[in-house]
């Protein structure tokens, strides 16, 4: 694409920005919404799982960190395609009638977000830990009590592991494209939609929705940030 | 603490999904192809259709193969797509209760204006093909078991090519968008529905070179799910709309849509 | 069951064969102040985290009373204590959850124990902007709220200055006179006259003397002890 493209590109996005228009707004919506419970979701099993992983003493320990830690980067594709088998009719969740809904779309970004969660988490309470354990062992705390502690005490390092997972959930489009089907006012989101788009040839089009995309994450961040870090000011 | 507010992120996050999938109650989903979906053609119809009957029809754009794929599975109501073949053996083998013909358009094959390979003087579209391959001229196939991909290789079949392995023969894999994509990139040619065509806007230096033999017809039937296999399907919603493409309103719907002046999709009425 | 009298013989802690405690033995009962001197690398530390049940002797016998595991109501202060990011309350609270307290309940008894250590004011502020006085004073109330029956306190006034580390004394009188065994070290020997009711003198990883205070600092019965009243002994020193 020309240069000229890009600038047209930018002009189209501010316009669709501006104009609010209904369409991308219902979009960006979904994505929020799809994205925003898959992070809550994977938030209650990730950052358990990463605290457990830190302070847990069990074999297969450093295993499961290992492969947290790989699963990272677990193509979103494969997990779309996982998850597609496991909803579709002839599947072993096929009566639930999941596939190609909102719901769908959520469980394969849930897989998505866990493992990157978890291994942050994982990362931010070991530090943790290491500062607090004999404090935490001459107050006799069990496992269990040092894991709630410890993610509690982190809460604010932790918005990095949310930050991550949201950027992740928002941005991939293998999964969501797979499970739920770009259905049009169903399961249509941004980076569905820019895939549409993109193979509709319409360039300045998904462009100037990746823009919207990448401003809503952006803004995303911006909030978490500010409230991070006047939490912080205030306990650190 | 942090954890009420999580958990009331949760409960409001559940409720707004839970009524977002209850908003479509009478729906069926529609595994078809990107040939219609990209041309805009369900944009236009199926409102007509939802206002007449209160259905909405959710549909998944894939390839000819993998919305066939998806309806062997039972992930689908009914499917509107074009691979004649392989839409009667779907039939045959029990997975589709029936098929109708809906409409046709017709493929036509795109390339660079130059025409390294004169397909523009081809006689018929066999011939366009030959004149590909003798001149090593590139071209981009879909690669995706596609109706159009299938299309292509039955006719590179009846010139007696094997493309497959060519330098010059690029299997993209993808959608025919994507597909378009790659060859207006490369300088190249391949084979495309009309109504995509019509649709995309990435062209550069592409343009139709040939087109009009009656080989090109591509006939799309609309199948409906063997509800006998599939249980769950919604067998009076599906025919509701697999009726109503082939009745006369849904065939004036079909014909009244209209890209750039040009009609797209001709009923088979 | 009481835990006194606590009962030490032979013990030796050895970790990657670098001999720390080599044969200590000794008695404590079950009240008032006891203090443990002795140069920098004596095993002081070492000491308070085995009766703390924090490691394990590598040989030799302990008791606690009858037990052989370090019972519950044992608590400890570190040198350099580590609070929560989060508010001073909470962080009073703290060492009530392994007890099981319920949190309204929780936060109430800290509110009661700030009062005491005289942080009430600061119970909203983060923990982690506290000074060092407040900051030992607050790891004192955490510990005292928990009611241990034997309080170890590691060099408690370590690093304060004189009016931070006289009201963290005041708070150390008053947990005594309430009944908790109270184990400590100090290096700062005014601080052990005006706090001991005796002190166990360590040396090498042994005890040398344990005796009443006012006999430690009048009749040294060792020459190392002697020494390092008078201040000859360097800290660092090897016997």
């Amino acid at each position: 694409m020309s240069i000229g493209g890009i600038g047209a590109a930018f002009s189209e996005a501010l316009s669709l920005i501006a104009a609010f228009d209904h369409q991308v707004l219902e979009i960006a919506l979904l994505s929020l919404q799809v994205s925003g419970l898959a992070v809550a979701i994977g938030l209650l099993i990730g950052l358990p799982a990463g605290a457990c992983l830190a302070v847990g003493r069990f074999p297969g320990k450093q295993t499961l960190a290992i492969v947290a830690n790989g699963f990272m980067g677990l193509p979103s594709v494969v997990v779309g395609v996982v998850v597609y088998l496991l909803l579709s009719r002839s599947g072993p969740f096929g009566e639930l009638g999941l596939l190609y809904t909102p719901t769908a779309m959520v469980i394969a970004q849930v897989v998505l977000v866990v493992p990157l969660m978890a291994a942050i988490s994982r990362q931010v309470v070991e530090d943790a830990w290491r500062e607090y354990a004999e404090e935490f062992a001459a107050m006799r705390f069990n496992w269990r009590q040092s894991v709630r502690t410890l993610l509690y005490d982190c809460r604010y390092s932790l918005f990095v592991a949310v930050l991550a997972g949201l950027g992740r959930a928002m941005s991939e489009v293998g999964a969501v494209m797979i499970v739920g089907g770009n259905i049009d006012r169903s399961t249509r989101v941004m980076t569905t939609s820019i895939a549409l788009e993109t193979s509709k040839g319409d360039l300045p089009l998904a462009i100037a929705l990746g823009l919207v995309l990448i401003a809503l994450i952006l803004l995303l961040n911006g909030l978490a940030f500010s409230v991070r870090n006047w939490a912080m000011r205030r306990f650190d | 603490m942090a954890n009420g507010i999580l958990k009331r992120l949760f409960v409001a996050s559940a409720f707004s999904l839970a009524a977002l999938g209850a908003v479509a109650a009478d729906s069926i989903t529609l595994a078809s192809t990107t040939s219609t979906e990209q041309s805009g053609l369900f944009g236009h119809i199926l409102p007509i259709f939802e206002k007449k009957t209160g259905i909405t029809v959710k549909v998944v754009a894939l390839g000819t193969g993998q919305a066939l794929d998806v309806g062997r599975r039972g992930d689908a109501d009914a499917l509107l797509v074009h691979d004649r073949a392989k839409e009667d053996a779907f039939v045959a083998e029990g997975y589709g209760a029936y098929r109708k013909n809906v409409m046709y358009n017709d493929f036509v094959m795109v390339g660079p204006t130059d025409d390294p390979a004169a397909i523009k003087s081809a006689s018929d579209a066999g011939d366009a093909f030959k004149k590909i391959a003798s001149s090593a001229a590139t071209f981009v196939s879909r690669g995706d078991r596609s109706g159009t991909h299938s299309a292509e290789q039955r006719f590179w079949k009846s010139v007696d090519v094997t493309p497959s392995g060519r330098d010059w023969y690029k299997e993209a894999g993808a959608g025919m968008g994507p597909t378009l994509n790659m060859a207006a990139g490369m300088g190249a040619y391949t084979l495309t529905d009309r109504g995509t065509w019509a649709n995309f806007k990435n062209r550069q230096g592409l343009a139709i070179l040939y087109s009009g033999d009656a080989k090109l017809f591509n006939p799309y039937g609309a199948i409906l799910v063997n509800p006998e296999r599939h249980p769950h399907v919604k067998k009076a919603l599906a025919e509701t709309f697999i009726d109503w493409l082939t009745s006369d309103e849904g065939a004036a719907a079909i014909a009244s849509y209209k890209l750039g002046g040009e009609q797209l999709f001709f009923p088979m009425k | 069951m009481s835990m006194f009298p606590i009962s030490a013989s032979d013990l030796r802690f050895v970790p990657n064969g670098h001999a720390v405690l080599q044969g200590l033995d000794l008695t404590l009962g079950g009240e008032g102040i006891s203090v443990v001197l002795g140069p920098n690398g004596a095993g002081k530390s070492v000491l308070l985290r085995i009766l703390c049940g924090l490691l394990v002797p590598s040989g030799g016998q302990l008791r606690w009373g009858v037990q052989q595991d370090c019972p519950a109501g044992v608590a400890m202060v570190f040198q350099q204590p580590i609070m929560l990011r989060a508010a001073v309350i909470e962080n009073a609270a703290l060492g009530l959850i392994p007890l099981g307290v319920g949190r309204a309940e929780r936060q109430a008894s800290a509110w009661a124990m700030l009062e005491r250590v005289g942080l009430a004011d600061r119970a909203k502020d983060s923990a982690r902007q506290l000074s060092g006085g407040e900051r030992q004073r607050l790891a004192l109330a955490r510990a005292w709220l928990t009611r241990p029956r034997l309080l170890l306190l590691d060099e408690p006034t370590a690093s304060l200055d004189p009016s931070g580390a006289e009201m963290v004394e005041r708070i150390i009188r008053e947990i005594r006179t309430e009944g908790c065994k109270i184990v400590m070290t100090t290096h700062n020997l005014g601080q052990a006259t005006r706090l001991a009711d005796d002190v166990v003198f360590m040396a090498n990883g042994r005890v040398r003397e344990h005796v009443p205070v006012g006999e430690f600092f009048r009749r040294p019965a060792s020459e190392e002890a002697r020494l390092f009243i008078q201040g000859e002994l360097p800290w660092q020193m090897a016997f």
